[in-house]
């Protein structure tokens, strides 16, 4: 009964969706930083451009600006990223606006990371005269993201749930193939249950696993 | 403007400050130039192109209005359902008997762990398969579905949190004067849990709006984000200013709503009437308690 998968290149859609999750992990950790840091700078207006793109992008839906990327940057304004071929050009657009929406998520979490500090660390600090970058990267942020590891675990998992939002311009990711496969196949059930296999396996260990880590790293206070 | 962060700016400071302010906003510039420019070499920023929102209300009563009762009535219907479903849930999985809580336990977990999208186009082929539910109204199903089976299992997590995070003495109390487990929760505990979650309960709200954008972008459900589309190619390839009017109205709608959740935060939180804490209404924390990650409210 389980023939048909051989028809449809299951394990290359999985990777695929591996592969958004990954390279948007990394550039939303990335920009949500420099966000963060912005947000709580003593620079007015980068803490109103930080205040401003994260209350705008995390109320507009993901959908809407992965398919902004394609419909506007690419066919509008011809931006294709470097790149040649249909679909890389659509992955990369794709890891674009995943990049641009997570990262409000991402500097919401590390901000709350950030409240978890006591003052008083803050205060010894500036107290031997750490200037505010310095405060930031040598204090702050490392005892921030030690508490941060799982609302950025939750981030995580959303993020590589929401990579099937990809599917809306095209990129043969997981839920692309699942909706050719229910088009083609009868078996619906089995489909969409070795699809949810293949979800449940990516999400619960990253889960489980962060969530020990966060434990484990987290400052006892 | 002070912070723990960093000190109270002197002059020197406040030079420095000043010379970051001009800088980021010369950076800001280019890029809102360099976007501009590209917009204005493409012919978008033509008044043509943006006097359908403007002028007339023909663009208003045939695409958007239309296009945003249908997302309203799919996250009307999903908060409907899933409520009362994820309440039973959240309920269920703190009950003393394991042939009760385990099940549940599972199945909560297992929804909350696949993409709504996946739930969605199975919910649309279940109903193309297994129902005669005409086929116009199938996208409509499909997406109410999804949508379901995701939230009610995200606020079965959320009431859970929220029973859990009400102080023992409330249940030890109530017990004590000889109430039942049943009159417990429906007398005790539940009336101070819907407190104490309301924030988190509004701001899942603004999940399952956006989540309706999904139906309009891969099941043809023909709801606010589709009628940019369908604005686009008739008013002559208008996609930036479509997808502007659409994003923004949007925008206004979750942003009353993430609002209206941090109000109801701040409000509780200093009406103390609730002995509970109250559940931040960015639930990031709720999905710390249960083990594995909701992830939130994204």
């Amino acid at each position: 009964m389980f023939d048909f998968l051989q028809d449809y290149d299951l394990l290359g859609a999985f990777w695929t969706t591996v592969q958004l999750t990954v390279l948007s992990a990394v550039g939303s950790l990335i920009w949500g930083t420099m966000l963060a840091a912005m947000r709580v700078g003593p620079v007015p207006l980068m803490r109103g451009f930080g205040t401003a793109y994260v209350n705008i992008v995390r109320n507009i839906p993901l959908t809407v600006i992965i398919l902004f990327t394609s419909l506007g940057l690419n066919q509008t304004l011809n931006i294709t990223m470097g790149a040649k071929d249909f679909e890389t050009i659509n992955f990369r657009l794709a890891v674009l606006g995943l990049i641009l929406y997570t990262a409000a998520f991402v500097c919401e979490a590390l901000r709350s990371g950030i409240n978890t500090v006591p003052v008083g660390q803050a205060e010894a600090a500036r107290a031997i005269g750490l200037s505010f970058s310095q405060v930031l990267r040598l204090v702050v942020l490392p005892q921030a993201f030690r508490s941060s590891v799982v609302p950025l675990a939750n981030v995580l998992i959303a993020l590589t749930k929401n990579t099937t939002v990809a599917a809306a311009i095209g990129v043969a990711e997981a839920a692309l193939v699942m909706k050719e496969m229910i088009e083609n196949e009868a078996q619906l059930l089995l489909i969409a249950g070795v699809i949810a296999f293949g979800f449940v396996v990516l999400t619960l260990p990253t889960g489980l696993i962060l969530g020990w880590v966060g434990k484990k790293v987290a400052v006892k206070r | 403007m002070s912070s723990v962060l960093y000190d109270a700016q002197g002059p020197r400071a406040k030079r420095r400050n000043i010379l970051f302010n001009v800088l980021f906003l010369v950076a800001l510039a280019a890029v809102l130039w360099w976007v501009f420019s590209a917009l204005d070499e493409k012919g978008q920023l033509d008044w043509v192109k943006w006097e359908p929102f403007f002028t007339g209300t023909e663009a208003w009563t045939t695409y958007i209005w239309p296009g945003l009762q249908n997302t309203l009535l799919a996250a009307a219907l999903s908060v409907v359902i899933a409520l009362p479903l994820g309440a039973v849930l959240g309920i269920a999985r703190l009950s003393d008997h394991a042939w009760v809580r385990v099940p549940v336990g599972v199945v909560v977990e297992f929804f909350r762990s696949i993409p709504v999208l996946v739930l969605m186009i199975f919910g649309l082929a279940l109903f193309s398969e297994y129902s005669n539910v005409s086929s116009d109204d199938r996208p409509l199903y499909a997406v109410v579905t999804g949508l379901v089976l995701y939230n009610a299992s995200v606020l079965a997590e959320i009431v859970r949190a929220g029973i859990l995070a009400l102080p023992k003495g409330q249940a030890e109390g109530a017990m004590a004067i000889g109430l039942r487990k049943g009159q417990v929760m429906r007398l005790i505990l539940l009336p101070q849990a819907v407190t104490t979650m309301l924030p988190a309960i509004v701001s899942q709200l603004v999940v399952i709006v956006k989540d309706t954008a999904l139906g309009g972008a891969v099941l043809t459900f023909s709801e606010l984000l589709s009628a940019a589309n369908t604005m686009s190619s008739y008013y002559g390839a208008n996609t930036i200013a479509s997808f502007t009017v659409v994003a923004a109205i949007f925008i206004a709608i979750n942003f009353a709503l993430t609002s209206f959740a941090s109000w109801l935060e701040r409000r509780l939180r200093r009406a103390k009437k609730s002995s509970g804490a109250v559940l931040k209404a960015d639930d990031s924390q709720i999905a710390g308690a249960a083990g594995t990650g909701t992830g939130g409210s994204i």
